[in-house]
């Protein structure tokens, strides 16, 4: 609209939208994410086929039965599958190319997704173990940027064997 | 409510939308922003407006000469008013929301109708344009329509 002189037909309108919602994140999730904010991931084991969820959500998606037992999980974990970001879009936050990745912790049975830095972006892969860099104890709040990002460890790639279910 | 050991934080989706106007809707567009609105003389002859690119009744496209000038005046088909206006509306105190069925036209515009009181509201009440001052070839270059005997 600002950008064609008055003399230049209309050709294009903005039309914005903005959807204001209050998100609840109920009881499980609300003790996984002031859990982060103390520096622990804790999820919750299904009574029933014994995976572990992280985050939790109070019950367990397949088995359908609530999932009471609480469980801390590493903050070490394997990249089961990632995508580098090489498209800019509105409010971005962060400079490209980047890489968000699904990270299997230690200890849990379902992905966490994730940002992966101190890396290339054309050195992450599947399998490649990262580590959680937390954010320091008195600029975390509730809620996964508690997590500034993941790093490599260094370590030798995990087995695919070991993360093949989550792929 | 929820439990006090429950988080809950606000949650906004945005989307900036820009969208391609075609020249019909286009034509409509630069016609607000020059202060005019245009409508389209469909096959039957009856007037469209807001512009459509087909005719409504034989789907034939319509051409640059189908384009006619309507209002700016009219009158009010149906209204329905605004008690309590929310933070989108066009304005912070009730107003109505109304089919405008501008002089020349056949077909009806949605618009707001700043008439102060609802009382002032009526089916087939003559209304006319409060443009804004600084138009850029949006809908809200109308900034609502008025009572034409508040004018």
């Amino acid at each position: 609209m600002s950008d064609t002189s008055a003399a230049d037909p209309v050709t294009k309108i903005d039309t914005p939208i903005e959807l204001r919602y209050r998100f609840t994140a109920g009881r499980a999730q609300s003790r996984f994410l002031r859990g982060v904010q103390q520096g622990k991931l804790l999820g919750q084991r299904c009574p029933q086929c014994g995976k572990v969820y992280v985050s939790p959500r109070g019950a367990c998606a397949a088995c359908g039965v609530a999932t009471d037992e609480e469980v801390e999980v590493s903050d070490k974990g394997t990249v089961t599958t990632f995508c580098v970001v090489n498209v800019p879009f509105y409010d971005q936050k962060m400079e490209i190319p980047y890489v968000s990745a699904t990270i299997l912790l230690d200890g849990a049975d379902i992905g966490l997704m994730h940002l992966i830095q101190e890396a290339k972006a054309e050195d992450v892969h599947m399998g490649m173990r990262v580590e959680a860099v937390w954010a320091p104890p008195g600029e975390r709040t509730p809620s996964l940027e508690a997590i500034k990002y993941f790093r490599p460890t260094g370590e030798p790639d995990a087995d695919y064997e070991t993360y093949r279910e989550h792929v | 409510m929820p439990a006090d050991d429950v988080l809950e934080a606000p949650n906004i989706l945005e989307y900036p939308y820009a969208r391609s106007t075609g020249p019909v809707i286009g034509r409509f567009m630069t016609g607000l922003r020059d202060g005019r609105i245009h409508g389209v003389r469909a096959a039957d002859g009856r007037v469209v407006c807001p512009p459509t690119e087909y005719d409504p009744v034989t789907s034939e496209a319509l051409g640059e000469d189908s384009f006619v000038e309507v209002g700016p005046a009219g009158e009010v088909a149906t209204w329905a008013w605004v008690h309590e206006p929310h933070e989108k509306h066009p304005f912070d105190r009730p107003f109505a929301w109304a089919l405008v069925r501008l002089d020349g036209a056949d077909t009806a515009m949605l618009h707001a109708v700043d008439a102060g009181d609802e009382s002032r509201m009526a089916t087939g009440m003559r209304v006319q344009p409060r443009w804004r001052d600084e138009r850029v070839g949006d809908i809200h270059d109308i900034e609502a329509f008025v009572p034409e005997d508040a004018a």
